[in-house]
C-alpha cells in the first residue's frame, strides 16, 4: 500500500528556477489540489502519466526533466 | 490538509461515536435483562441516521471553517477514495456472510441485525483508516 516509488523528480527546483513558482501556483495550473502537489513533490504520490505530462508543459520542458528512473544494471 | 481528508477525519470520528453511542443505548435498556429482549431497532435506526445528518454536517461545517478548497476533490483523492472503498467492502462481505451463517442457525434476529451493523461500522473504519493512512504515508496507484 505504501510502497516506496523508485520514481524521483525534479519538481521542487524547477519550480524555483521559474521564478520561485508556488505550490499553489503549479496546482492551479494543473488543476489539483496543493496537498496533491506536495504529495508529488515528496514522492508520496505518483501522478498519472497525463498529469506527469501537465506538469512538464507547465514548466516547459520534456517529462525526463521532471521525472527520473533508475537505469537498470 | 485537504477537504476530502478533512472530510475522511469526520466520517472516522462519525463512526466511531454513533456506534459507541448505539452500543451503550442498548446495554443500559437491558439493565440486566437479555440483549435479545432489547428493542434495538429504534435505536439502530436513528444512530444509522444520526451518522448520516452528523456527515452532511460535519462536511458543511469543515466548508465554513476552511472555505479554500471547499468541496475541490482532485484525481488523488478519487484514487483514495477507490482504495479506502475497496478495503472497507471486505467487512460488508464479511457482515454479509457471518448474518447469512446466523440466519441458517436461526440465531435470533438481533444478532444478525448487530452482525450487519457491526459489519458497516467495521467497513466504514477500516476504510477511512486506510484512507487516512494512504493521505499520510504516501500511495503509490501504479
Amino acid at each position: 500500500m505504501v510502497k516506496p516509488t523508485r520514481v524521483t523528480n525534479s519538481i521542487r527546483s524547477l519550480r524555483f528556477a521559474h521564478g520561485e513558482m508556488t505550490q499553489a501556483a503549479l496546482a492551479d495550473r494543473i488543476g489539483v489540489t496543493r496537498q496533491t502537489v506536495i504529495a508529488i513533490e515528496q514522492g508520496r504520490y505518483s501522478p498519472s502519466l497525463e498529469m506527469a505530462f501537465q506538469i512538464a508543459h507547465a514548466f516547459g520542458v520534456p517529462l525526463d526533466d521532471v521525472f527520473h528512473y533508475p537505469e537498470p544494471h | 490538509m485537504s477537504f476530502e481528508e478533512r472530510n475522511t477525519w469526520v466520517f472516522l470520528v462519525i463512526a466511531i461515536v454513533a456506534y459507541a453511542c448505539y452500543v451503550t443505548i442498548v446495554l443500559v435498556s437491558a439493565g440486566g435483562r437479555a440483549l435479545v429482549e432489547v428493542d434495538y431497532g429504534p435505536v439502530m435506526l436513528s444512530t444509522i441516521g444520526g451518522a448520516i445528518v452528523a456527515g452532511i454536517l460535519g462536511t458543511i461545517a469543515i466548508s465554513v471553517i476552511w472555505p479554500k478548497g471547499a468541496g475541490k476533490s482532485d484525481q488523488r483523492d478519487k484514487e483514495i477514495s477507490r482504495f479506502g472503498d475497496h478495503v472497507g467492502q471486505a467487512f460488508v462481505v464479511i457482515g454479509g456472510v457471518v448474518a447469512l451463517l446466523f440466519a441458517i442457525v436461526r440465531v435470533d434476529y438481533f444478532w444478525i441485525a448487530n452482525a450487519v451493523y457491526l459489519a458497516f461500522v467495521l467497513s466504514a473504519l477500516l476504510g477511512s483508516i486506510a484512507k487516512l493512512v494512504a493521505y499520510r504515508r504516501g500511495f503509490q496507484p501504479w
